[in-house]
């Protein structure tokens, strides 16, 4: 991979983290009505991580949990092969809860709005807020993002890469000049 | 440009297909049980498409089964049994197809009493078609749901050993798990009374044929039961049903020769008292609704993977 360029590294990702857990109290009074979900699959891994982050701050015991978008595509029956299926696990109702959803790259804001569609069929949330590890431009729908943990310019040449030691054995956020257009 | 990632059109037999794609299908499955479970049960992902179910022999849970799976995905659904068709006023299979077909079905979900008729219809239409029994041939989509069941249960089929019991002549559900769970490499033993055995289990390698119901239980995983087609049969393939029930029924002295964490299973409608007592239906062994709620899971897998529209 060439003109590979680091954005974050373990250390950074991990103060961004803490940074967005601190803005997460300080914006929401009722702490007992906070839920985390993650969208497969490095959502899942930042949204545990952040659990981990209100546990040790504030002694809290967020609710996790996973969400899985393909049902909800906007693409599938536009010709888009069906991609494996994994599984949503939310075992708790969303009812009047405030859901920070979470997922590492906001960009286009497809994904996004896929994964507000699968959550209001776990109820009726007070209000869902989006975390995103990287944002990087380029939206197609009106989705804006309530924390970020870093602003990336991006051309949609480039190809941003977020690494997670849950899957990839380490910590990063790169930006790269791809040939061909990242798809979300 | 990547491929589907289930490879076939359609889903007629389960001897065509290889152990990734019942893989497949069965972690797909897995993944759609819990939408049964949300307060709203419903995905879009099927949106706009057309589902036909068209069914030439009577069914209760496979096709509420296939049209829920389809309602839970959004597909819009029509159901044809033969005896509100044109069928009634002699229109051929083929002519009634070609009608269908040119409504513009995305899949068609078909049964029929001849062996062989998805796949005659299958060349002959643009939509995906999904084999829900056809004679006594195969029936894919109960072996899937069949199998999913095993899995959750004994996690792994390689060495496992599972015991089918009763009509396989007539039965297109044993015919398709004995070729499912040859593929995945479980042990598979029948036991029949011998009119009602397949005249060529030559086609079955692997699928050892046994004398009696204990021969064939001794240290088993799993039971499967078949139903005694008792409108098929009359009286001649066996001298009454309480003879039948008194060599080949599954009681609990014949439950307690497998192993100790035996699963029981029956695809259903079940004869209590003929093929499987009461109590062994009911019993601590028995899964036999975990089956049924297993069969809408499998049926949303295939219609998810089948709806693939991409070339």
């Amino acid at each position: 991979m060439k003109d590979s360029k680091l954005i974050l590294d373990e250390r950074g990702m991990a103060m961004v983290l803490s940074r967005m857990a601190y803005e997460i109290l300080e914006r929401n009074a009722a702490h007992e009505d906070l839920v985390l979900v993650g969208i497969r699959t490095r959502g899942v891994f930042l949204a545990q991580r952040l659990q981990a982050l209100l546990n040790q701050i504030d002694q809290l015991d967020v609710p996790l949990g996973i969400l899985d978008i393909t049902l909800y595509r906007d693409d599938l029956s536009h010709g888009t092969h069906h991609p494996v299926l994994q599984k949503t696990e939310i075992s708790f109702s969303l009812d009047d809860k405030i859901v920070i959803l979470v997922d590492d790259v906001l960009y286009t804001g497809r994904t996004v709005r896929s994964a507000m569609d699968g959550l209001m069929d776990f109820g009726r949330p007070q209000a869902i807020q989006l975390l995103v590890l990287v944002d990087r431009g380029h939206r197609e729908l009106p989705i804006m993002p309530d924390y970020v943990g870093k602003h990336v310019p991006s051309s949609p040449d480039h190809q941003v890469r977020v690494r997670m030691r849950e899957e990839d054995n380490h910590d990063s956020v790169t930006v790269s000049y791809a040939a061909r257009r990242q798809v979300d | 440009m990547k491929k589907r990632i289930f490879p076939w059109k359609d889903l007629l037999a389960i001897k065509r297909l290889h152990e990734e794609d019942i893989t497949l299908i069965l972690d797909t499955a897995e993944s759609f049980k819990e939408i049964s479970r949300r307060p709203i049960k419903k995905v879009p992902t099927l949106r706009g498409q057309t589902i036909i179910n068209l069914f030439y022999e009577p069914s209760t849970r496979t096709r509420s089964s296939f049209e829920i799976a389809a309602k839970r995905l959004s597909a819009d659904t029509i159901n044809i049994s033969a005896s509100t068709s044109s069928a009634v006023k002699g229109e051929t299979l083929l002519d009634t197809v070609k009608n269908l077909q040119a409504m513009a079905p995305d899949i068609i979900v078909i049964r029929h009493g001849c062996v062989g008729a998805p796949h005659l219809i299958a060349g002959q239409v643009d939509a995906r078609v999904v084999n829900a029994g056809d004679g006594a041939n195969e029936h894919p989509s109960q072996a899937l749901l069949d199998l999913l069941t095993i899995r959750e249960h004994k996690k792994v089929f390689a060495g496992l050993r599972v015991a089918i019991i009763g009509d396989i002549a007539h039965s297109r559900v044993a015919r398709s798990n004995m070729h499912a769970l040859t593929i995945l490499g479980a042990e598979v033993r029948v036991c029949s009374p011998p009119t009602m055995l397949p005249l060529n289990m030559n086609g079955f390698p692997g699928v050892k044929v046994c004398a009696s119901p204990e021969e064939a239980i001794e240290g088993v995983d799993v039971i499967m039961m078949l139903r005694i087609q008792l409108e098929r049969q009359d009286h001649t393939l066996f001298p009454s049903i309480n003879e039948y029930a008194r060599r080949y029924g599954l009681n609990r002295s014949r439950v307690s020769l497998a192993s100790n964490d035996v699963i029981i299973m029956h695809p259903g409608p079940m004869n209590r008292g003929v093929e499987i007592t009461s109590e062994v239906a009911d019993g601590k062994h028995s899964v036999i609704l975990d089956q049924v709620e297993n069969g809408v899971a499998v049926r949303m897998a295939i219609l998810y993977l089948l709806g693939d529209k991409s070339e």
